[in-house]
């Protein structure tokens, strides 16, 4: 095993959305030193690797920050952070200006105005929206980028973050970084629950399987305050490619409806966890499967269809190429997918002030992994990024120095030489990964139960996901990578734990299928139009109850 | 969900390694890519359309309904040429121009 010790005044740990952008803005606004570590190479890693299909946040003409804002308020059932949502709202047309300026193909009308999709949507080309966005940063000289080294913990003193500890997973070293301040962008969590096709395309998911809440996972255990993990994202899909549907809804105007041909929407209503929750009952009541209906739409819809897919999520073309079924002459299946945690989504993550900066001193949060803004999508990613960034540049005005102390520095090589020494172990890191997702998919609100729980079972759960937290320990890795599937496989169950008890807290169904408590089956107004926090203290996770944040040019700090 | 690569026409360029968000293909010793854990393909494409000599054919896995069709690319200038090849030989070719918006 090699050995780098590196400094820098800024560490980004996740060269992904948000990461690349904090990058720019950073060289834009300073000559601060820039290290981003990255776990896959940053040309395509993360959400964005196969591209996308719409910047799903913009204010159209007509439109105002605020009105983005209620509008996620709104789909969040109230549990959303307003001045989180203004101040990203309000930076949605910057970063897509930049974006065309980077490259990105936007579609424009006679007049040179970009085309919409519905109100707050626009019309993209984004199959290399990532190459443009790392071509930009490796053009910075202050930036240095790793690739292919995964983060495993951060350093922290005192409740200020002094830098992180990486692994090079395909050069053996292991790496001690030390910074002044970090912005954490390692995206949500996927691969908690059993997924969709647990077999042979287990990893063909909705979220990247590569991101498995790192971030998260980093902070809960340096006792960051960490705010409605409660609230999981279940994406509604094309069945079997897990590829979006939205384009079918809003493209075409595709209707769901069931295997009589009813259109059940209105049915249960159209927010995002209502559309899936109709989906479920429908197939629960005995009339599924359920589909998007798009038969009868032209051939020159199908046309464009087909390439839109191939932009964003080929298999969903090949699907339709081999079968032999296009759009046109067949509906589309849909159905739920397992639970992912997404900040980007939905309003889990690191709880922040109005600044994005995290309860650790010096640690800042942004994209997927930042809570309290749920549907920020790519531009809202961008601008978190270029908020945290900003943020950061003035920390550094005037703050004290990092420095990490031998004694931590021994205490990860210790870890790291235990899963790499050579013993005989009885369980693999694939088989724990798998008992977690039978766990949190059985007694978590998984696919299994239709997304429901009580709280028997979560009880079960936390006892279940404990005992293979222990196992873990026992893992062995031969080579770095492995070691690293060892460091995913710690950081989701962490995340689980912290999942099972924001379900335990919320004592009420305030969102169908993302937190359906069956105890507790009605919304409770009147107890619950709060923020379920938690925070880890001596290895349990405290709940914590917050206000909320709302009203016009609110603003928040943190209070203690 | 994976990919396979056909040894015989890789050169060993090593973008396709590059580009994987998983960091799932490596080189055997005559440094040709391999995929090593095919289980863990996201299914991106990425490493596909990065391939020089469309060395990399993906295909949907017999469990979510995959009927033995192979798709790679080919690109010419701006146009992007995905081509599927069929178990009986025929081909299904869409061309897709990277400087033009998606319509939907
Ligand atoms: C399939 C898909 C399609 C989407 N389509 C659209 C769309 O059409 N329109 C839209 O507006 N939005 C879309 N979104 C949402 C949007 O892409 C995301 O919300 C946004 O990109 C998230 O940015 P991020 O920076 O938080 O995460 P990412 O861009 O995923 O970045 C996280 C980065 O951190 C790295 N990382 C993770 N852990 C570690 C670690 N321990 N050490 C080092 N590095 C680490 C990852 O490799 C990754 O590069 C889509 C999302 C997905 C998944
Ligand atoms: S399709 Fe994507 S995830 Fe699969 S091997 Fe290629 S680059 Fe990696
Ligand atoms: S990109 Fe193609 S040619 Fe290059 S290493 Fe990969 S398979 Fe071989």
């Amino acid at each position: 095993m090699k050995k780098e010790f590196l400094h820098t005044d800024v560490l980004i740990i996740g060269g992904g959305t948000a990461g690349c952008w904090a990058a720019l803005t950073i060289a834009e606004q300073s000559d601060r030193q820039v290290l981003i570590c990255e776990k896959a190479h940053i040309r395509r890693s993360g959400c964005l690797a196969a591209g996308v299909n719409a910047l799903n946040a913009y204010i159209t003409e007509g439109h105002t920050p605020q009105d983005y804002a209620d509008y996620c308020m709104h789909d969040a059932a109230g549990i959303a952070r307003e001045d989180l949502l203004v101040t990203m709202s309000e930076r949605l047309n910057s970063v897509t200006r930049r974006l065309e300026q980077l490259g990105l193909v936007i579609l424009k009308d006679a007049a040179g105005n970009y085309v919409s999709r519905g109100w707050r949507n626009i019309k993209i080309n984004g199959e290399n929206i990532k190459p443009l966005l790392a071509d930009a940063v490796l053009a910075l000289d202050q930036v240095t980028v790793l690739n292919r080294v995964n983060i495993i913990d951060f350093e922290v003193q005192d409740n200020r973050i002094c830098g992180a500890y990486g692994i090079g997973i395909e050069n053996d070293t292991f790496y001690v970084i030390q910074a002044d301040a970090v912005i954490v962008a390692t995206g949500g969590a996927a691969g908690l629950y059993k997924p969709n096709n647990p077999g042979f395309s287990r990893h063909k998911m909705w979220y990247p399987p590569f991101n498995t809440g790192a971030g998260y996972a980093m902070g809960i255990r340096h006792g960051a305050e960490m705010t409605t993990f409660e609230m999981r994202f279940i994406a509604l899909r094309c069945k079997d490619t897990i590829a979006p549907t939205g384009t079918l809804a809003q493209g075409v105007g595709a209707r769901q409806i069931n295997s009589l041909g009813e259109v059940y929407e209105q049915k249960y209503g159209l927010t995002t966890s209502e559309r899936v929750y109709g989906t479920v009952n429908e197939n629960q009541e005995g009339r599924g499967p359920c589909f998007l209906r798009t038969e009868g739409i032209s051939d020159e819809q199908q046309d464009s269809l087909m390439k839109a897919y191939l932009n964003m999520a080929p298999s969903q073309t090949l699907k339709w190429i081999e079968t032999g079924h296009g759009p046109a002459s067949q509906n589309v299946e849909i159905e739920g997918t397992e639970p992912y945690i997404v900040g980007g989504h939905t309003a889990s993550g690191y709880w922040v002030d109005t600044g994005r900066a995290t309860t650790i001193r010096g640690l800042y949060a942004a994209g997927d992994v930042c809570g309290g803004a749920p549907q920020k999508y790519v531009t809202g990613a961008l601008a978190e990024g270029e908020i945290a960034a900003e943020s950061v540049l003035h920390f550094l005005l005037d703050c004290d120095h990092a420095s990490i102390p031998q004694e931590h520095i021994d205490a990860h090589l210790h870890e790291i030489g235990h899963f790499l020494s050579d013993r005989n172990t009885l369980y693999t890191t694939e088989q724990l990964e798998e008992a977690m997702q039978t766990v949190m998919d059985s007694y978590a609100g998984g696919i299994k139960t239709n997304y429901r729980y009580n709280a028997g079972q979560l009880a079960l759960a936390d006892e279940k996901i404990r005992q293979i937290e222990a196992l873990s320990d026992t893992l062995h890795a031969s080579d770095f990578q492995e070691l690293m599937y060892i460091y995913e496989l710690r950081e989701r169950l962490t995340v689980c734990r912290s999942v099972i008890a924001h379900l335990a807290a919320r004592q009420e169904t305030r969102w169908h299928s993302f937190a359906e408590h069956l105890d507790y089956p009605d919304r409770d107004d009147a107890h619950w139009n709060v923020y379920v926090n938690s925070r880890m203290e001596n290895g349990e996770i405290r709940v914590i109850l917050r206000d909320l944040v709302t009203g016009k040019g609110c603003h928040y700090e943190h209070q203690d | 969900m994976s990919i396979r690569i056909d040894s015989k026409i890789c050169i060993g360029c090593g973008r396709c390694h590059d580009v994987c968000p998983g960091t799932l293909i490596k080189f055997d010793c005559d440094h040709r890519a391999y995929i090593k854990y095919p289980r863990d393909c996201w299914g991106c494409t990425s490493c596909v359309k990065e391939c020089p000599v469309s060395a990399i054919r993906f295909y949907l896995g017999a469990d979510i309904g995959g009927q033995g069709s192979m798709l790679h690319t080919e690109q010419e200038g701006e146009i992007l040429r995905w081509i599927i090849e069929h178990p009986d030989g025929r081909t299904t070719e869409i061309q897709v121009n990277r400087k033009e918006s998606n319509q939907y």
